[in-house]
Formats: C-alpha cells, structure tokens, sequence
C-alpha cells in the first residue's frame, strides 16, 4: 500500500534520513521506533508531504505523492504535537475539515463519541488541555474512515481511560484492514497492537520484521526485551 | 478554494485588530473632510495620511497572521488540499479583508466628499497598495522561519518604502543636479509602490502645477491616459513579483 524507495533527506548539512527502503502491506500495524531524532517524525511528515524529500521515491496506493494531493484522502493523521487555530472551536475545527474534504463517505464518529468531545464542542482549542487536543487530533484522524492511519505517538498526554478507548479503536481498525503506523516511545503499550515493527537510528532502517520473527530470532516474548538484545548484538558486533 | 477563503475571510474579520483599523481609517478620512474647507485640501492631507497608514497595516498585520497561521496551514496540508491553493486562499483573504477595511473606512468618506476621477483614483491606489504590501508580507514570512525576524524585516520594508527611499531620492537629485535626469525620476518611481501612488493622485490635483520642471515631465507621463495604465501594470507586478516568488518558495518548503 505504501512504497518508500531510496528516501533521502537532509536539513541542511544535517542528514535526517539516508536511503531509506520500505514496504507496507494492508492489515498490518506497524510500529515506528527509535531514539529521538532518529527520523521518525520526519519520514512519517514526508508520507504526509509536508516534508520534500530531498530524493527518492514515495507510492502510496501505487500514487506517487509529487503527482497530486489526492491520495491524502486516504491518510488520517494524528500529529504528534497537533497545533490548531486559537480562536477556533472544537466543534468549528471539525466542521472547517468536514467542509474542506467535501466528503461524501460516511464519517466515523465513534471517537467523537467515545470521548465526549460534543459535550465541549463550544470550547475554544486555545483553552484545550494537551490531553483533549489530542482527542480532537485522534477523532479527525479516523473521522473520514481512511485506509491508511498514521498516528504520531498517539498515547502521549492520553489519561488512561482514553489511551484505552484509543487502543481499542486502533485494533478493530486493524481488523477491518487498515493500514496502521504508529510511532512511540512506550513500547509496552504496543505489545497487544503490532504486527511489525521497524528501528530506527541515526536516519537508517535498522531493522524491519513482522512479530514472529522478532519473538523467533531472539526467543522474548516482550517486544521491549527483543529490541534491547538487537541492539545488544549489534553494538557487540 | 472558496470555501477555504470563506474561513480566512470570517477569521480575520472577527479580528479586532482589523476592526480597529477600519475605525481608525473612517475618523481620520471624516475628520480630514470635515475640517478641510474644500476638498482638494483634503484630499491631500488624507493622501499623505493614508500612505503611512494602509502600507503599515498591510504588512504588519499580514506577516503576523501569517506566522500565526501556522497551526492552520499545517492542519489543512494533512488533508488533500494542495500548497498553491493554501497559499492563494491566505493571500486571497488578507487581501480580500484589508480591501474591504479600506473601502469601508476610507472609501466611503472620499466617495462621498470627492466624488469624480481623482476619488476613484485614489481608492484604486489604496486597494492596489493594500494588494502590494501584503504580498510583501508574503514574500517575507516565507523567507524567515522565525517569527522576530520576520516582523523585523516587515518593519524595516516598510521603513524603507514609506519614509528612506525618498530620502534616497532627494539624495540623488541634489547630487545629480546639473545633469539631465528628470527623465530619470520617473522611472525610479516605479521602484516605489508608494511614490507610484503618491504621484498618480499629486498630477490630478491642480497643486501639480507647484512641481518644477521635475513635475511638468512627470505631468506629461503620468497625466496621460497611456501613463496611468503603465503605472497601475508597474503597481500589479508589485503585487504579483513578490507573491510569485513566495508560491514558489512555500511549495519547496518544509513544515
């Protein structure tokens, strides 16, 4: 569903992401990790196109993004850090990207519901909490039904309950076929979620396998655990 | 695209900043005619005032949405829409919304006192003035990524167009003074929106007639029907150069 090929970016003289190579299927979640300022953020904004890569080659659905904007139709994001206009509602947001999209599919308002933002609808994103403007974040990410889900660390500033109503989503998501990418820190929150995973370090894929075979090559069960012998290795090596 | 100026539009309108600005327009332009015993004079003094302000306001205010508009831009580049049209529907509602403070706090009053060419003439420099410093702002909130900077450099633009570079010009004419270089001048006014204006409301009013040698070549330029159509294409690539080269860098551009 999504190509990556070659995937170069630099900031300056700072190289961000070199070569980068990868593939993802339908139905798989897959889980995007690493140190800070490893790429993460950046790979996932150039998907997004908010990023121009400095060369290579992204297909999404067989689309290349430089060739037009609209395979963003298929695209929930949830920003990591997501920034809205100050003197806005919560409730004018969604409506603004519900004009905007011009969509006619059927929206997915479960989350709207699940978190009760319609009881805040009046309330002005400025005055938001971090926690509640990642709420809206998340119920405009899965509002438009997408194929493919990119959530930026989802969970982060989520209380436990929500974090909970979101995990759920995500799974049954997963179990309609969706393709799902999450980048995060906490790696035990993602052990009931992923099918793959991916490491990154200094803006290379170091390693990208589906579950199994991580649990088979190193003999965990906890994911956490089988990353932190990869890396044991690789540093011993 | 409408439907995303629509949103700009109402956005910026609920501003209080613009509100203030229209007001600010209407009881100088009311005060200016009321005082002034015909309206030629008023005309004049309100030319003079209108040039600081509408530039100042234009560009301040514009670079500092549009730093501010940074959530917005980011939240709708997430959805299909592509960067040119984001670009064009912000320029489309700064413009669309100052043009309409204007003509709301300035254009009524003139209408009203001085009705004829010269009034017209000098709501079409107010509107194309508008249009050119907010491109201005454009061109500079695209080149600077921090905010400080960005409204230093609309400040220092401003500066320079409403107040330095007729100092730079008077420079030039008393040291070139023994050459022929009336011709000259008027080509260097098209390097200045403001001066543009300035002069294309000054040859209509009769105090032209007080210019020297300078204003008779001018007279002759720009007193013609040939002359103002040149000198509103110079004031449209004013607003269209700088916007241009802004499109082109917000596309390359990493949010």
């Amino acid at each position: 569903m999504i190509e990556i090929k070659g995937l170069h970016k630099e900031f300056g003289k700072l190289e961000v992401l070199h070569n980068v190579n990868l593939s993802f299927q339908q139905g798989e979640c897959i889980a995007l990790i690493g140190p800070n300022g490893c790429g993460k953020t950046t790979l996932i904004k150039s998907i997004l196109g908010m990023v121009i890569p400095g060369r290579g080659t992204i297909l999404v659905k067989g689309q290349d993004i430089r060739k037009g904007v609209e395979y963003r139709r298929h695209i929930g994001y949830m920003p990591q850090i997501g920034r809205y206009p100050d003197n806005m509602s919560i409730g004018q947001v969604i409506d603004m990207i519900k004009e905007i999209r011009h969509s006619k599919e059927t929206l997915d308002e479960e989350l709207l519901e699940a978190f009760q933002l319609k009881k805040i609808f009046d309330k002005r994103m400025r005055t938001l909490s971090g926690g509640t403007t990642q709420k809206v974040s998340a119920t405009l990410a899965f509002l438009f039904d997408p194929d493919v889900l990119i959530l930026d660390e989802p969970t982060a500033g989520l209380d436990p309950l929500a974090s909970e109503i979101l995990k759920e989503k995500i799974i049954s998501e997963k179990q309609k076929g969706k393709l799902i990418l999450i980048t995060s820190h906490l790696l035990s929150e993602l052990d009931d979620l992923i099918t793959h995973l991916i490491f990154m370090q200094d803006g290379k894929v170091h390693f990208h396998q589906s579950i199994e075979d991580l649990r088979k090559l190193t003999g965990e069960e906890k994911i956490s655990k089988a990353i932190a012998q990869i890396l044991k290795k690789s540093n011993n090596e | 695209m409408n439907r995303i100026i629509k949103f700009i539009v109402l956005d910026i309108l609920r501003n209080k900043i613009v509100l203030i600005y229209t007001l600010l327009l209407a009881v100088l332009s009311w005060a200016v005619f009321s005082l002034e015993d015909n309206s030629t004079k008023g005309l004049l003094t309100l030319l003079n005032v209108i040039l600081l302000t509408v530039p100042l306001v234009s560009i301040i205010f514009s670079t500092i949405y549009l730093y501010n508009s940074s959530e917005f831009i980011e939240l709708l580049l997430s959805q299909p829409i592509q960067r040119s049209r984001i670009w064009w529907s912000l320029f489309f509602g700064l413009s669309i919304s100052l043009i309409f403070s204007f003509i709301i706090g300035a254009g009524i009053p003139i209408l009203l006192y001085a009705p004829g060419d010269v009034g017209l003439m000098m709501l079409m420099v107010g509107i194309s003035i508008t249009a050119v410093f907010v491109s201005l702002a454009f061109l500079g909130s695209v080149l600077t990524r921090d905010k400080a900077k960005g409204i230093g450099m609309a400040i220092l633009l401003w500066l320079f167009f409403a107040l330095m570079f007729d100092g730079l010009v008077l420079f030039l004419l008393f040291q070139l003074a023994d050459y022929p270089i009336e011709k000259m001048m008027v080509g260097i006014t098209a390097l200045n929106p403001i001066d543009l204006g300035r002069i294309l409301i000054l040859l209509h009013l009769d105090v032209s007639a007080m210019m020297g040698y300078t204003g008779a070549i001018f007279k002759d330029f720009f007193g013609t029907f040939l002359g103002i159509i040149i000198a509103f294409i110079v004031l449209f690539l004013w607003i269209a150069l700088p916007f241009w080269v802004s499109l082109r860098k917000f596309k390359r551009k990493d949010l």
